[in-house]
């Protein structure tokens, strides 16, 4: 898009750039902003649907399907209320800071091969990276609001998420030494083809260290049964105890974003990323395996299987909420020091001796699958053929901006 | 107060103390069940000390029992334990029987057993789904409300209210049963008895629910002597004692032929507990997993005994018997009497001088006697302990406070 605006409009560089990056920006922003509301208002119909309820049914005719904009409407109208002994600045600060660490990391995120915000060499360090600022605005918000409460959550949630960040760190290194890249497009990459390539059905490692991740992605985005940082039976609603109206949706919408995010980043380092489980595309031709040549259709089709997996463990981690009771913080502690930990460790030097004595897996040549591994697209991507640059880019190349 | 922390062993990781928080938990806190005000002393996640402040919701029952006649007086039950209203009407009503000496039907009689059993089991339903709610899990709470429906809509049906019945008067009831309910009462148990499955699977031995159960709270059965706590509380410490059974000869009249084992572990075992789950190797008797496992056990026994009730009830040949005068003279004197409520022993002690209206009316609650003990079972736990702890006690405020 920024080559467009160049070439063809005569746009001055820098504002050709920065118009690109606006766009970006603002198609991640509300599509994740989107989903946020969907994935709230889905909630609240499993929640209901477990529950032997009804949730809600009328908002926007059937389904109640439009309650989450009628809640955000109503949180908008609310009085804007503030304890009086709170630390103005960062009290009004701390919201910011966990909705723009939860979203900004979506910067990096892979919806199909070439449809990422920015690809970076180092993306599952930025994912995770930026997701883990997001304590600081927790436990901003619960230090300023001048609460007893507050600061219970607070504490909590500083201890559990600067914990589990240690065995998530673990888990997340097993598809990077695998695929021998950070870099979260070519990890998604290297397991395209049939569903055995997945990271996820490596190796017996593997398919552990996927639990473990994801046990430790609940904990780190604080979804019951390890939500103690607002653990409701006990410290009234924690961090977030003085909320209201916007900010304290701000919050809520960091927390769906965030929820997302670990299910979106747990699809691309285990479950094939936007691979779907057959390679339908290249088995019916409308790809001859090469990303770059790839038509529309199939982009879109990567990222619907993307979606389908994030969201996937987005259900999961809900029906897990609503199922299980909260764990006690020393046992939250325990089982991220004494399980999560170790388990993590064990798995990830048994995924280094596999890689070492199994490469190729247990039956010989059985990695690669009806359709092999594109390879050659990685060797190509990193040194594109100049002369196909303005050919190749395409809508959702130009939704990643700035890339290259 | 400082000599006294260091020397508890319980206080853990005394050295690393910092500083001491004063935190009140209620009377508007989610998990305090009604208008309870816990003031707790914290050294950061620990609560070195807890002291329940109550009060919030006294209606002054007994004074307004002085100012009206007995019967008058059976709405104010009503609303101490509004979990089990109709317990409370039992209570108050026998305790006037028997300073009249008077004696109800037989089929006054089987009604009641019936009507109160299936009052035990609605608040077992609320204390077990409320627990649920005090460790963070929402759903068990409304699948047992579900059932609970169920149970005040056959209520409904009887007397026309589904929490503050007045069904059980003083001489009687107020009224018979509809035609139908009996079978409509069998189809309820017949549909409710797979779902108490359901509630073992979900809490009773769900592993987190044991994490946060066993081993907590631990009541020795001496100590629950010694404070008085009476119903489940008592029976999860192992002290064998059901005043349907060991209680005055007025009330297990009421009991009197039907068959029915107290739910109290004794050497090691519950009764028929080899139909339900066994019991975690981590779980202490008289800690919070068995205060509620008995509450458990006792559902399915009040069922045993509505079962039979229903049985009873429908041999018995003849009218219902009216209720006492509204205004029924009572004779000088006083009497005292205990009734096994769901929540624990309920007392009423009532002196007359000889009118219809009483001299002195008094409550004796379980709840409050149970809530005294809460401090002593929240010493050195968590904060996350204090619900699990007082949740397991199953209070209801409109009985302590009255």
């Amino acid at each position: 898009m920024a080559e467009f605006l160049i070439n063809t409009l005569g746009f001055p560089a820098w504002l050709a750039w920065s118009a690109t990056a606006g766009v970006a920006a603002f198609l991640i922003l509300n599509v994740i902003a989107g989903g946020a509301l969907v994935f709230i208002w889905a909630e609240r119909k499993i929640a209901a649907r477990i529950q032997d309820r009804l949730g809600p049914t009328r908002t926007g005719g059937r389904f109640g399907w439009l309650q989450s904009l009628a809640d955000g409407i109503k949180l908008l109208a609310k009085e804007d209320l503030m304890p009086d002994g709170a630390d103005t600045l960062l009290f009004r600060l701390a919201p910011y800071v966990s909705f723009c660490a939860s979203f900004c990391a979506f910067i990096a995120m892979p919806f199909a091969f070439d449809v990422v915000g920015q690809r970076l060499n180092v993306g599952v360090f930025f994912v995770i990276a930026v997701l883990g600022l997001e304590v600081f605005g927790v436990i901003l918000a619960g230090y300023a609001s001048a609460s007893k409460w507050s600061l219970f959550g607070a504490m909590r949630e500083a201890a559990q998420v600067v914990s589990y960040e240690v065995p998530l760190g673990m888990c997340v290194v097993v598809p990077v030494m695998l695929a021998g890249s950070m870099d979260l497009v070519t990890i998604g990459e290297k397991q395209a083809g049939w569903i055995s390539n997945w990271y996820l059905f490596h190796d017996p490692f593997t398919f552990v260290i996927f639990w473990v991740y994801f046990t430790c992605a609940v904990a780190s985005v604080n979804r019951a049964p390890f939500d103690l940082a607002e653990a409701e039976s006990e410290l009234v609603a924690g961090f977030h105890t003085e909320y209201s109206g916007l900010r304290w949706s701000f919050f809520f919408m960091a927390e769906y974003g965030s929820m997302f995010l670990v299910s979106g980043l747990a699809a691309v380092l285990f479950l094939g990323g936007w691979n779907g489980p057959i390679p339908i595309a290249e088995l019916a031709g409308w790809s001859d395996g090469s990303a770059v040549t790839a038509p529309y259709a199939v982009r879109l089709l990567g990222c619907a299987n993307l979606l389908a997996k994030a969201t996937a463990g987005v259900l999961l981690m809900m029906w897990i909420r609503w199922t299980l009771p909260r764990l006690r913080i020393d046992q939250v502690m325990t089982t991220c020091l004494k399980y999560c930990t170790p388990i993590a460790a064990v798995m990830f030097a048994g995924v280094m001796l596999w890689q070492l004595f199994l490469p190729g897996g247990l039956v010989p040549g059985g990695r690669q699958g009806a359709i092999s591994v594109r390879e050659g697209w990685l060797e190509q991507a990193a040194e594109p053929p100049a002369e196909a640059v303005g050919v190749r880019r395409s809508v959702p190349q130009q939704l990643a901006g700035v890339a290259d | 107060m400082s000599q006294v922390l260091e020397d508890d062993q319980r206080i853990i990781e005394f050295d690393v103390r910092t500083d001491e928080m004063l935190v009140n938990m209620g009377p508007q806190h989610p998990s305090t069940h009604g208008v309870l005000r816990l003031v707790l002393r914290t050294d950061g996640e620990i609560v070195s000390e807890l002291e329940p402040h109550i009060g919030y919701l006294h209606r002054c029952a007994e004074k307004i029992g002085e100012n009206l006649t007995a019967r008058q007086w059976i709405p104010y039950t009503d609303r101490m334990d509004y979990l089990a209203a109709m317990n409370m009407n039992l209570g108050w009503s026998l305790a006037v029987e028997k300073l009249l000496q008077y004696e109800v039907s037989e089929k006054a009689r089987h009604l009641r057993v019936l009507i109160a059993e299936l009052g035990r089991i609605a608040s077992h339903l609320v204390g077990m789904g409320a627990y649920g709610l005090d460790l963070g899990t929402f759903s068990p709470f409304l699948y047992a409300f579900r059932e609970r429906e169920k149970i005040l809509d056959l209520f409904e049906e009887a007397c026309g209210a589904r929490l503050t019945y007045s069904y059980i008067t003083v001489g009687g009831l107020t009224a018979d049963l509809p035609p139908g309910w009996l079978q409509r009462c069998e189809a309820f148990l017949e549909q409710f008895e797979p779902i108490i499955r359901e509630y073992h699977t979900l809490l009773t031995t769900n592993a987190i629910f044991v994490k946060r159960t066993a081993a907590i709270g631990v009541l020795s059965p001496e100590m629950a002597v010694d404070y008085g706590c009476t119903g489940p509380v008592l029976r999860g410490s192992g002290v064998d004692i059901d005043l349907r059974r060991d209680g005055e000869s007025i009330y297990t009249a009421m009991y009197d032929g039907y068959a029915f084992e107290v739910a109290v572990m004794k050497d090691g075992h519950y009764p028929r507990d080899h139909e339900y789950p066994a019991v975690p190797v981590d779980a202490v008797l008289g800690d919070c997993w068995h205060r509620f496992f008995v509450r458990m056990l006792e559902v399915v026994q009040s069922m045993d005994l509505v079962r039979q009730a229903i049985d009873r009830y429908s041999r018995c040949k003849g009218p219902l018997g009216e209720p006492l005068k509204l205004a029924e003279k009572l004779p000088a004197g006083d009497a005292y009497l205990e009734t096994e409520c769901p929540k624990g022993q309920m007392g009423f002690y009532l002196v007359s001088d000889g009118s219809a209206i009483p001299w002195r009316v008094r409550a004796r609650s379980s709840s409050f006697s149970n809530l005294a003990v809460a401090p002593e079972l929240c010493r050195g736990c968590l904060i996350a302990d204090v619900p699990a702890v007082v949740g397991s006690l199953d209070i209801v405020m409109g009985e302590i406070d009255r």
